[in-house]
């Protein structure tokens, strides 16, 4: 390991500061809830990781089990007590992931996930000429000097209530009069997910490729559906050669409408917004989505106990959305997330994460709460209001 | 697999049951000094009855049971000196009930002090209950089983075990029993007037049986805060002026604190005052009577109010602290051990004196200080030392520290607080043999197979 990393792994105190939220509602670590386990806390974690490094325990199914269950909610990071550290406790847990995988010792499940996308450039094996077909009836130009790039990445592009949502948005934002296009065909995974699960190698390969393409086209600014590759277009691309001004839908979403560019209508419903991890806690853009949604006349919001910088994880990061490492039961995140929402007497969960819609989605079967609660993608929420849905 | 860990399935379902080394490594040490010492199983329960089937599994196959909560007591008490079973209960964390009017809740025993308190502030924001300074996930059954104490501790009534209404309890032969109020009527309000059984589970380390849940008093919680800091380098000068402020009966909670650090502030007395009030006027009125009662104090120019910036008032106005755990890092290293003696206070001075002489003896730093209990009834002196985890020899020199704190604070007339099992031993050598004989009488009684935490408060 790293001694940048090594260097800390014994000023971890385990107070558990980490578990919680900062307003202490509720556990707050997605794979602490679900396990409960002291061992599957972020310092439990540590601990670990250098009883590991030390030699005094050594790799087994079960350590990888706990070093691959974090999602990389960034929970610990918000909440830790100790200064010096806390910045670093995900990247901690990312470079022990790294070392398993350069020793060959991952789960299977993640090995599936890191040769999926070997194979296609994408976790659901599909062709890349596949990954504009979300877009081939919305009569939607190739990016050919546009002002923006709207990249879909992998799970808007595959998932069906992914390209629910690219869909709704790339309709607003051609009813805005947006200039924008996409790549049609071209598009690689964003390599968030692969990074955050130790396979450094892979990802920076797609996101070179990537980098390569939007540069080739003479790209400048880019609009993600994806807090994910958001975050990783602003935070991992510049590193690569790609300095691009990245942007959540939702800003632009934001945007459109203070411009007066998109008019949202009006809509009944008691809503509750989900706050996504990568564009969160990750990148502190907490406002832009509620500004969306306060721009829709008839709408209540009804934030959850645990919203902004304390929002708990659906449990689709750091890979597990296609490795689901976590497994299921009911204190998964994303159930006990489905519960928290229902608390606020909300009938609709607004998200902007594709990964996020489809976690809470299923929970929301898993709970069978279908008949109380929905989940909508928030530019489906706008387009509802303008009676588009 | 062997049988012990298939009947654990079975009373607990798999996912919850662990012999594995991760689980076992992670649970045989806490943040202290004390060695590890492996458990065969870690069991996490959800319901009292599945509690009472695992001692029930124990009892038969004679193996040990160690409660465990936040698992934050630094101690060892958790650690399971003898192996067996670690049961970590922290499943079990749901608020059951709270009562406004007769303030009080109850919760079950692997409730949290932090989602107690978010609870309170969500659905009953006119009640608080008195939060420790440990981190907010540390247990209120763990913390009143180790007789506590928080930052209402002075105000309004002592230890936090002082504030228990009632107790559900597995006994160590598997019964479940209700102590308090709750055992005869309806409520959890009291303990009297019945005989105080709850006092056979309070301070036991584990040793009697296994708490489920917790009947907790809960008092009002006011609108306005504010902290006071007053200072003096006259160590001999602490319990007057700590008697002064108790007694103008406006603190809500005092504590005393030394450091080494700043340099600049070596040697000076920190009284720390918290005070609250439900209205501005009230806030004032109160801090004013508390500045007027240690007045011949600041008149010598050899003492006062500390000016404090607003971010360091902030820090000192939350509850529980985040720069306690800070205080783990001070030697960057992640750790910090400490004994908590609770004593007089007219012994403060010379257990300051006894704490510096201790950590320059052994070369380590420290942070010294006293909560205060009750009005003057008592403190809860804690001598903290920080210490690197990756240093050898330096937690090597901590725990002699520890050692030699605790004889230290029983020749100064005090008590070890939650002490490790040697400390425990020290205690027992001290105490009249007839009470010591009492406590085994009690504990044989209870646990006749001597299942439960084995090690802990025995010579």
């Amino acid at each position: 390991m790293d001694s940048e990393y090594r260097d800390i792994l014994h000023r971890c105190f385990r107070c558990g500061w980490c578990k919680l939220p900062t307003n202490y509602a509720d556990f707050n670590c997605p794979a602490y809830l679900k396990h409960r386990f002291e061992s599957f806390s972020s310092g439990g974690r540590m601990w670990l990781i250098r009883a590991w490094v030390e030699g005094e325990i050594v790799p087994s199914e079960r350590f990888n089990e706990i070093i691959f269950s974090c999602v990389t909610c960034g929970n610990c990071v918000e909440a830790c007590a100790m200064d010096k550290i806390k910045d670093r406790l995900v990247d901690v847990f990312i470079a022990a992931r790294r070392d398993l995988v350069e020793e060959g010792r991952i789960p299977p499940r993640v090995r599936d996930y890191f040769k999926a996308v070997s194979i296609s450039g994408n976790p659901y094996k599909r062709p890349v000429e596949e990954t504009d077909q979300w877009a081939r009836d919305l009569d939607i130009e190739e990016f050919n000097g546009q002002e923006y790039l709207l990249y879909a990445g992998s799970v808007a592009s595959f998932d069906d209530l992914g390209m629910r949502m690219i869909r709704s948005a790339a309709v607003l934002f051609k009813q805005a009069g947006l200039s924008f296009g996409i790549l049609k065909g071209e598009e690689l995974d964003d390599g968030n997910d692969l990074r955050a699960s130790g396979e450094q190698s892979l990802a920076d390969f797609l996101a070179s490729r990537n980098i390569e393409a939007f540069k080739r086209k003479g790209v400048d600014k880019i609009i993600t559906v994806s807090p994910h590759s958001f975050h990783t277009m602003r935070k991992d691309y510049p590193a690569l050669g790609g300095t691009f001004e990245v942007y959540h839908y939702s800003q632009v979403l934001a945007l459109l409408i203070e411009k007066g560019a998109l008019v949202p209508g009006e809509l009944r419903e008691k809503v509750t917004y989900h706050d996504p991890c990568y564009l969160g806690r990750w990148n502190k853009e907490y406002f832009s989505s509620r500004r969306v949604l306060g721009g829709v006349r008839g709408i209540t919001i009804r934030e959850m106990d645990r919203s902004m910088q304390n929002a708990l994880c659906c449990g689709g990061g750091g890979g597990n959305f296609f490795t689901d490492m976590l497994g299921t039961g009911p204190d998964l995140s994303s159930r006990v997330r489905v519960r928290e929402a229902l608390d606020t007497g909300a009938g609709t969960l607004v998200v902007s994460c594709p990964q996020c819609y489809r976690m809470l989605d299923d929970a929301v079967k898993a709970e069978g709460v279908q008949d109380r609660l929905r989940v909508k993608d928030l530019a489906e929420v706008v387009s509802a209001s303008a009676g588009d849905a | 697999m062997d049988r012990i860990h298939n009947r654990l399935e079975e009373i607990v379902g798999k996912d919850y049951v662990s012999c594995s080394a991760e689980e076992r490594f992670i649970y045989s040490r806490d943040q202290g000094v004390q060695e590890p010492s492996e458990p065969d199983y870690v069991v996490l329960p959800a319901t009292p009855e599945e509690v009472r089937d695992i001692v029930l599994l124990a009892n038969e196959a004679k193996i040990p049971v160690v409660p465990m909560g936040g698992g934050l007591v630094l101690s060892g008490l958790t650690i399971p000196l003898k192996g067996g079973i670690v049961l970590d209960m922290k499943r079990m964390n749901r608020v059951l009930e709270v009562n406004e009017n007769s303030h009080y809740a109850v919760v079950e025993a692997g409730t949290s002090q932090g989602m107690l308190d978010a609870y309170l502030r969500k659905h009953h924001p006119g009640l608080k209950h008195s939060l420790p300074d440990a981190p907010p996930v540390a247990t209120i059954a763990g913390n009143i089983a180790i007789h506590g104490s928080g930052h209402l501790s002075q105000s309004e009534g002592g230890f936090h075990s002082e504030m228990v209404t009632g107790l559900e309890v597995v006994l160590p032969t598997g019964e479940l029993v209700k102590l308090g109020s709750s055992s005869t009527v309806p409520g959890w309000f009291s303990r009297a007037p019945l005989p105080d059984l709850a006092g056979l589970f309070l301070g036991w380390n584990g040793t009697t049986g296994v708490i489920t849940k917790v009947g907790i008093k809960l008092f009002p919680r006011q609108a306005h805060h504010d902290v006071l800091i007053f200072m003096t380098e006259d160590v001999d000068a602490a319990p007057d002026i700590l008697f002064r402020v108790i007694h103008t009966g406006m603190a809500e909670d005092i504590n005393y604190a030394l450091s080494p650090k700043p340099d600049y502030l070596r040697g000076f007395q920190m009284i720390v005052i918290n005070v609250t009030a439900h209205r501005e006027d009230e806030l004032a009125l109160k801090i004013r009577i508390i500045r007027e009662s240690l007045r011949p104090y600041f008149e010598t120019k050899e003492a006062g109010f500390m000016p404090m910036p607003p971010n360091m008032k902030a820090g000192l106005l939350e509850v529980p602290q985040k720069a306690l755990s800070k205080f783990a890092d001070v030697r960057k290293g992640g750790g910090f051990e400490y004994v908590g003696a609770i004593m007089p206070l007219e012994r403060i001075p010379d257990a300051c004196r006894a704490g510096m002489e201790i950590t320059e003896r052994n070369g380590i730093t420290y942070s010294l200080g006293a909560r205060i209990i009750g009005r003057g009834h008592s403190a809860m002196f804690f001598f903290a030392y920080p210490f690197n985890r990756a240093d050898l020899d330096e937690i090597r020199r901590v725990r002699s520290a520890l050692e030699e704190t605790n004889e230290a604070s029983i020749k100064l007339g005090g008590i070890p607080w939650k002490a490790e099992a040697a400390g425990q031993k020290l205690i027992l050598n001290s105490m009249e043999p007839a009470t010591y004989t009492l406590m085994k009488k009690i504990r044989t009684l209870l646990d006749p197979n001597g299942i439960m935490n084995p090690g802990n408060w025995e010579v």
